[in-house]
């Protein structure tokens, strides 16, 4: 392997480490705050991917600049977070958190199934693929190689800023505050007046959001396509679990890991370039069954 | 008395290829499924749930169409190759995943299925890809039979196949290694406090489970002449749980009951919403879990209560009984 074709595959690895860090951040965020991990998550990420997808391409269609796709995924990841994932929350979930762990499962993934479906009416079967975002942004040289700013610039800073914002807003201001408060105790945090209904709620929808919002900047890199969801849910869990249950700056070294990993295999070992995650996500629970960055509970007696 | 609609509906099925031939092969399908399903219940007795157990199907639905294709198929080797290549499977993935409860393993199951899945797509000069492979129709005890007979003799082995599993299942929930396999779900601490180890019994459990689902994917494989990748799709997992829970997860008699429903229903109303059926079983996934966890079977066991007085506790038959294993 060459020096060219190493910075190729790590600069693929970052891009993609990128949008699988933004899914799974949504996904550990909502587990370390609700306690359910939610199999749906991969359907807010395809959901923001489509309505990114659909929206742009309309825009472009009508002869609006390519640069309002930027606006336009901000947008659309806040909508499908705010009206698909509040009412989710709201309307379902609430009712389950007293329930059995195994139907808590099984209600998220019955989501999952509904919401597979809804996109299938919504936007059909057919691929949808938009890359104006990704075009208007250029190329950078880097180490005699060209690449996209999109990819290379744009994608790892996106990814570096909700990582800094998720902490300064967990830890300076009064909702992150709260959001903290009822994940370390939610009695006591209900007992001192927080309002943890609100406080589940922002986070689901949060959570959703930053779902969509990885959806949004990947629609522009690739064919939007069903069955990505099913996909994105199994490997940003692996971040996840890899990483540790509600690690929030685990998940991003994590991702990069599984990122990094899955970009060089596809340049050594093709064939394995699907597994690659998973067999570092078995290695690590294999000897660290709490995840890199987890801490091992006490049993309860 | 509470038994007599059960055996009704058996003897109905069991006459069924004189009265409706054409719903044989359905009823055969269903039987496939339900045994799957049935290793599906027998993991939520330990309180767990996997979404990937299509994986065995799959597993020995390949399994089982390569031997056919090879060695030119007697129909009990060929589900004995499949049912034998699921347990050894299951055995390995299972000695990782019961270290893990609740949605890890419900995700590491649902990982290894989409690896296998990923798997059967991409090593397509073995496995055919997303094309398949055919499997030809078996001999049975030598003979080679028209596809009339075949599919009646298919249909009666399913049917006596799956009245053994669902005994062999009770049996089994109601031995003591059954019972120390609900204390997972109860209280996995004092099971470990006697001095039982929750991994191997969780172990034993996931083995039969695995064996199941390969004994139900090797009977679909002859059945429908036919294995592609969806065979180990999510899709198929998700559908397994569903019908577990559909036909009620307290008795091996609901994952049949399920998986008649089922079949029956998507036979003849999918066509009516096949772009919506996803949702419709999700839709349908969340009533069931809301207002009657414990499915049709339970809904059946709690008007028999009503009628004749509530039964003694049997068995596999009740899951609100008392949480030790070995009191």
């Amino acid at each position: 392997m060459n020096l060219q074709l190493f910075a190729l595959a790590f600069f693929d690895g970052i891009a993609y480490a990128a949008l699988v860090f933004l899914v799974a951040v949504g996904l550990t965020l909502i587990f370390g705050v609700l306690r359910v991990l939610n199999v749906a998550h991969g359907s807010f990420y395809a959901m923001g991917a489509y309505a990114t997808a659909s929206t742009v391409g309309a825009i472009v269609a009508a002869g609006y600049s390519p640069w309002l796709a930027f606006p336009m995924m901000i947008i659309a990841s806040a909508l499908i977070g705010g009206l698909i994932g509040g009412p989710v929350e709201k309307l379902l979930l609430r009712r389950i958190y007293d329930m059995e762990e195994v139907l808590q499962i099984l209600v998220t993934f019955a989501v999952f199934m509904i919401l597979e479906d809804v996109q299938r009416l919504v936007w059909g079967v057919q691929p949808y693929f938009e890359s104006s975002a990704l075009m208007v942004l250029g190329t950078v040289d880097v180490l005699g190689i060209t690449y996209t700013a999109y990819q290379l610039i744009l994608l790892p800073v996106v990814a570096i800023l909700v990582l800094v914002g998720l902490r300064i807003f967990l830890r300076h201001t009064l909702s992150g505050k709260l959001i903290l408060a009822v994940t370390e105790d939610r009695e006591a945090a209900t007992a001192i007046g927080v309002n943890v209904d609100r406080v589940y709620l922002v986070t689901f929808v949060v959570g959703a959001s930053l779902a969509a919002f990885g959806g949004a900047l990947a629609s522009a890199t690739t064919s939007v396509i069903p069955g990505m969801g099913a996909d994105m849910i199994v490997l940003s869990f692996a971040v996840v679990a890899t990483a540790g249950l509600g690690r929030i700056e685990g998940a991003a070294i994590t991702a990069l890991l599984i990122g990094l990993g899955r970009s060089f295999a596809v340049y050594l070992a093709p064939e394995l370039d699907v597994l690659v995650p998973y067999l570092i996500m078995l290695a690590v629970l294999l000897v660290r069954p709490e995840g890199l960055f987890g801490m091992a509970h006490t049993r309860k007696i | 008395m509470r038994s007599i609609l059960p055996a009704l509906i058996v003897l109905l099925v069991a006459v069924t290829p004189v009265l409706a031939p054409t719903s044989q092969v359905l009823l055969t399908l269903a039987f496939a499924k339900g045994l799957a399903v049935l290793g599906i219940i027998v993991l939520l007795q330990a309180g767990q749930v996997s979404f990937g157990h299509a994986l065995y199907f799959a597993v020995s639905a390949y399994v089982a169409a390569s031997v056919a294709r090879s060695f030119g198929g007697e129909l009990v080797t060929t589900l004995l190759a499949g049912v034998a290549a699921a347990a050894v499977v299951g055995l390995v993935v299972g000695v990782f995943v019961v270290r893990y409860r609740y949605i890890f393993f419900a995700m590491l199951n649902l990982a290894v299925s989409m690896i296998f899945f990923a798997l059967l797509e991409k090593f397509y000069y073995v496995t055919g890809g997303s094309d398949g492979l055919q499997v030809p129709r078996p001999t049975v005890v030598g003979l080679t039979l028209e596809r009339g007979e075949f599919e009646t003799i298919l249909f009666y082995g399913a049917l006596v196949l799956s009245l053994l599993a669902a005994w062999g299942t009770h049996r089994y929930l109601a031995s003591p290694l059954g019972n120390m396999l609900r204390a997972i779900k109860t209280n996995e601490v004092r099971l470990e406090y006697l001095g039982v180890s929750a991994r191997s019994t969780l172990l034993s459990g996931y083995v039969l489970s695995a064996a199941l689902c390969g004994l139900g994917g090797a009977l679909m494989a002859v059945a429908q002449g036919i294995v592609t990748p969806e065979y180990a799709y999510w899709v198929r997992s998700g559908e397994f749980v569903f019908i577990a829970i559909l036909g009620g997860s307290g008795s091996v008699a609901g994952a049949f009951v399920g998986a008649l429903i089922y079949e029956g229903v998507r036979t003849y109303a999918a066509a009516f919403a096949s772009d919506i059926w996803q949702m419709v079983l999700g839709i349908v996934l969340l009533v069931i879990i809301i207002f009657g966890p414990s499915g049709v079977t339970g809904l059946y066991q709690r008007l028999m209560d009503r009628l004749v007085g509530p039964a003694r506790p049997r068995g596999a038959g009740d899951s609100e009984r008392a949480p030790g294993a070995a009191e």
